[in-house]
């Protein structure tokens, strides 16, 4: 209490007040935040009857079951959507950063004809969204014969996610002293070496936020899964609940059971996370 | 090579360059800056049956003018603005009360309130959707029941069900979920300011509303004009959570219907109306000049009028 009556140190009288009113407004805001998440998640271990008698009631001993998550896991193919969007999200997160770092240092290091029309290519990708070429992404797909492949997805992704990735990692390149590479010139390294063994370790942190900002919207997309890969196969996790809500939506049991099954390990990974993500968020990486 | 000039050295073809920004380019060029040039030229053309033929602004005139087209163009691009309207009225001022806020100084747990209130913009919007539906539905009665607990029950409907009201709930839905991004980017340019800016203020005797109105809000316009374009986007780019909560229909009766919406059923087709990948290309293009509109205002004109206050 000591130290939230010292929140305002220079008001005097209203100290107490004052603190305790913005502790205030923000716990609210944290309560109206977290309140639709958590009674979905306590709600999904529930029976039929617990979850429209006491919806904000904890489960107990009479009202406890898993059935809802036992008539997802057996209607659907859980598993399987999860492995689908781990395996997309890792490949496509992963070169992009790869490639992003690779044409930032492109296009910060060398001077050639050209260089300027690419950087503004790719700055234009920023803030167009590349589902306005949803059309031809998809003749295109059908042409390579890549429908319902997650290839599809990967190669969609990366090309999503590369402008912000060589966006904040070329601001990154910039920061990295001259000398560092003149030095290694001079001793003849070769440009690759200078690259992967003298840049790429130093961008690492710039290459953590970068991540983050990358895997969040692949994770979540709905539309290109929708459009690209409907399949059974092929289907990610967020499709594969939007599928699933849409055909058991009268299973109250089964519909909370899939939403938190699509919620918690978010969260998890958020909790280890956020630490990565706010940091990225607040430092120079949105200029 | 003539071993006695070096300055010549860098002429063999920059293979390295090749190397590092080929695959990069290569895959974001095919995927990316391709199919949306290709989707600008297709929407000049008409597709029938595998024919296609050169018709001009043929497919713009039908969306703008044409009876079975115009009517739900203009409503879903009426929708989307109204959907940004509500974003900019209520998302911004909530992220940037918060945002101020938390940045009180020497607040506790502003750590874990910053994490908690964030949360939600990590789910997917899709996840997001159904919870709200299932919250606000009146066969659950969660939300008419917490109305009724604090003596507002009268005021209960089945918000998400009526054309009048479908659309600003789910407005809201989304102002829910994104308020953490308004607030985040807000927060971060609020630590940034000097220190001794602020301590000036309280020294020649402001207080603290005269401090946040005089000092802190020039100098966050910038962000705050960052974070309006970077909702006109994602609202003009908005589809999952209509997709999700009411389906491509964004019933009732298209009450909530959106561009997004709108390309998809154009495109795929619904009920009795074909999809056509041409006509799909028109309203493509015409989110494109919407967007670029929007990014263009925002750079030439309101990123110059506020960039005094920058140091």
């Amino acid at each position: 209490m000591k130290l939230l009556s010292r929140l305002i140190p220079s008001s005097g009288m209203r100290q107490v007040p004052k603190s305790v009113t913005v502790h205030a407004v923000l716990l609210a805001y944290t309560v109206i935040a977290l309140f639709p998440i958590i009674v979905v998640v306590i709600n999904a271990f529930k029976e039929r009857r617990a979850i429209f008698r006491d919806p904000l009631g904890l489960p107990d001993s009479d009202s406890f079951t898993l059935v809802g998550f036992q008539q997802v896991l057996l209607r659907s193919d859980f598993g399987l959507y999860s492995w689908n969007s781990l395996v997309v999200t890792i490949l496509a997160v992963g070169l992009v950063l790869l490639l992003g770092a690779m044409a930032a240092w492109a296009l910060t290091e060398y001077k050639f004809k050209g260089n300027l029309l690419i950087t503004f290519l790719f700055a234009m990708g920023i803030m167009i969204p590349i589902r306005l070429g949803t059309v031809s992404i998809l003749s295109l797909m059908v042409s390579l014969d890549l429908v319902n492949t997650l290839t599809a997805l990967v190669l969609v992704y990366i090309a999503q996610g590369l402008p912000l990735a060589v966006y904040i990692l070329s601001e990154f390149v910039r920061t990295i002293p001259k000398e560092l590479t003149e030095a290694a010139r001079c001793d003849s390294v070769s440009e690759y070496k200078i690259f992967f063994c003298v840049i790429l370790p130093l961008l690492k942190p710039a290459m953590a936020t970068v991540a983050v900002f990358t895997m969040i919207p692949i994770w979540n997309d709905l539309w290109f899964p929708l459009i690209l890969a409907p399949g059974e196969e092929t289907r990610t996790i967020t499709l594969g609940v939007q599928q699933f809500v849409g055909q058991y939506v009268t299973d109250w049991n089964s519909v909370l059971s899939a939403l938190t099954l699509a919620i918690v390990p978010v969260l998890i990974l958020y909790t280890i996370f956020s630490r990565q993500l706010i940091r990225g968020l607040t430092s120079g990486a949105v200029k | 090579m003539n071993p006695s000039n070096q300055h010549d050295e860098k002429k063999p073809f920059p293979w390295h360059l090749v190397f590092f920004l080929g695959p990069g380019l290569l895959i974001y060029v095919v995927f990316s800056v391709y199919p949306l040039l290709d989707t600008l030229v297709l929407s000049l053309y008409n597709e029938q049956q595998g024919q296609t033929s050169f018709i001009g602004l043929q497919n713009f005139i039908t969306l703008v003018t044409d009876d079975t087209w115009s009517q739900a163009f203009w409503n879903a691009l009426g929708n989307n603005f109204k959907f940004f309207a509500i974003h900019m009225l209520v998302q911004n001022p909530i992220g940037l009360l918060l945002a101020v806020l938390l940045s009180s100084p020497k607040l506790r747990l502003s750590g874990t309130y910053r994490t908690l209130i964030f949360m939600p913009t990590m789910l997917s919007v899709v996840i997001i959707g159904f919870v709200w539906q299932l919250l606000l539905s009146p066969i659950w009665g969660i939300s008419e029941n917490f109305l009724y607990s604090i003596g507002l029950g009268q005021y209960f409907d089945a918000w998400l069900g009526k054309e009048s009201s479908a659309l600003i709930t789910l407005a809201f839905i989304s102002v829910w979920q994104f308020v953490g991004i308004p607030m985040m980017l807000i927060y971060a340019t609020l630590l940034n300011i000097p220190d001794d800016i602020v301590d000036a203020s309280v020294v020649d005797g402001a207080n603290s509303f005269q401090t946040f109105w005089h000092i802190k809000l020039p100098l966050i316009l910038p962000t705050i004009a960052m974070v309006s374009i970077l909702t006109f986007v994602a609202n003009f780019n908005a589809f999952e959570l209509i997709y999700a909560v009411k389906g491509a229909l964004a019933g009732p009766d298209f009450s909530t219907d959106l561009m997004g919406t709108f390309f998809y059923r154009t495109f795929f087709g619904f009920q009795l109306q074909q999809g056509s990948a041409s006509m799909g290309a028109a309203v493509a293009t015409l989110m494109f000049l919407i967007i670029l509109m929007g990014v263009m205002l925002f750079l030439f004109f309101i990123q110059r009028r506020i960039q005094r206050f920058q140091f």
